[in-house]
């Protein structure tokens, strides 16, 4: 969406010559409540914006995959509701790169450092940012937060960069962080109606991680009215069935990253 | 819950087009693929207007339904549901041609 912007005497100019700052003169036809101009000093004026909400997160997030792309780093934004395992795929994750990528972490918390503090140690540059801040936390990252934090890693130094989002089935997928790809990690603990509960957020999904598969034999769970579920509101989105207990689709979960 | 970060964004979207002049309403158009609470909109909107030129402003909100459109055959599909099939030929290669609308139209500002 661009930053076009008409006024209601009919000029039309663009914003983004004017460096963020409404600089211009304005000189607008008086609005929709005076039918003459002895009214104009009573009455409202409209204006024409056509300005969407989300350009400044998208400037930035462009200006981070910029960066990212600079350095030619891959960067996946993993996203899931609370406990479905991101950290516990990530662990398993790095403990399998060491030595073979050079990988950073973006974590996404709400207060604490705890996940940060269980990546630690396993040769991936870890960066904590905390969304509480003043004003309740935010639920979400947004691509300031995670230009924040890119100072904090040395991307120059990076092959893959993983963004562990903060646990929520719905904001997450609003904001653009200058990811090249969005990975879900589902746990079949959830049920099978999560993506029609959560559409935008399994629709925005270019994988899907079936997390957990170690407890399938213990759940009642229908995988394949799940998979239908997924397909109706994302018929592209791949589907990988790992266990970050066991170890087991954790490969293919690489080979992914790899290709992503 | 973004809609206080919605609110901050639609704040300085529309103070930078009001300049210093009282605002009274704001349009806006929001897509129903995008997943925003309308009451929470409007509360969070007072919340972070106090003391701003926006304080008391109305927010006016224009959804805008969900569309697809068939890459095979070419037909409109309006969902009622979030199913990405084709409603005339059930093909899944379809795109979104609205519903994912969330910006700013216009303002209406108090006369000087
Ligand atoms: N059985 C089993 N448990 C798992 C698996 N993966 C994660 N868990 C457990 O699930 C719980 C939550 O895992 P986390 O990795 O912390 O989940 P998360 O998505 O990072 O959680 P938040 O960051 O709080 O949203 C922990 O107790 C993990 O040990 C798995 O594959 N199998
Ligand atoms: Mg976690
Ligand atoms: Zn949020
Ligand atoms: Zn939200
Ligand atoms: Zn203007
Ligand atoms: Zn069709």
């Amino acid at each position: 969406m661009g930053r076009f912007h008409r006024h209601d005497d009919g000029t039309e100019h663009d914003h983004d010559t004017e460096l963020g700052e409404h600089t211009h003169d304005h000189s607008h036809v008086a609005g929709r409540d005076v039918g003459d101009m002895t009214g104009y000093v009573t009455g409202t004026e409209r204006v024409q914006v056509l300005e969407a909400i989300f350009d400044e997160n998208d400037r930035v997030a462009a200006a981070n995959r910029a960066d990212f792309a600079e350095h030619g780093v891959r960067v996946v934004n993993l996203m899931s509701s609370p406990g479905a395992g991101k950290t516990t795929l990530l662990r398993e994750t790095l403990v399998r790169l060491q030595g073979r990528s050079r990988v950073g972490i973006i974590e996404g918390d709400i207060e604490t450092s705890i996940d940060a503090d269980r990546l630690e140690g396993l040769g991936a540059s870890v960066a904590l940012v905390n969304t509480g801040n003043g004003f309740g936390g935010e639920c979400h990252l947004d691509a300031p937060m995670v230009r924040s934090a890119l100072g904090r890693v040395p991307l120059a130094e990076l092959d893959v960069l993983f963004i562990e989002n903060v646990g929520n089935l719905v904001c997450p997928a609003e904001f653009d962080v200058g990811e090249h790809a969005r990975a879900m990690v589902y746990s079949p603990t959830e049920g099978e109606e999560k993506p029609l509960k959560y559409p935008v957020m399994f629709r925005t999904a270019d994988v899907v991680v079936v997390n957990k598969i170690d407890l399938l034999p213990y759940l009642d769970v229908d995988m394949d009215l799940f998979r239908r579920n997924l397909a109706s509101v994302n018929p592209d989105a791949h589907v990988l069935m790992v266990s970050s207990k066991t170890g087991e689709g954790v490969d293919a979960w690489l080979d992914w990253v790899a290709g992503a | 819950m973004h809609e206080l970060s919605l609110c901050r964004s639609i704040g300085q979207i529309v103070r930078r087009h009001a300049e210093d002049r009282r605002v009274t309403v704001v349009h806006l158009q929001v897509g129903q693929l995008r997943q925003v609470v309308p009451d929470t909109l409007v509360y969070c909107w007072g919340l972070v207007n106090e003391g701003t030129t926006c304080e008391g402003s109305v927010l006016d909100v224009d959804h805008v339904p969900a569309v697809i459109e068939c890459r095979d055959c070419g037909a409109t599909t309006r969902l009622v549901e979030m199913s990405m099939a084709c409603g005339a030929c059930g093909s899944t290669a379809v795109a979104v041609t609205a519903g994912e609308e969330l910006l700013v139209t216009s303002i209406e500002l108090q006369g000087v």
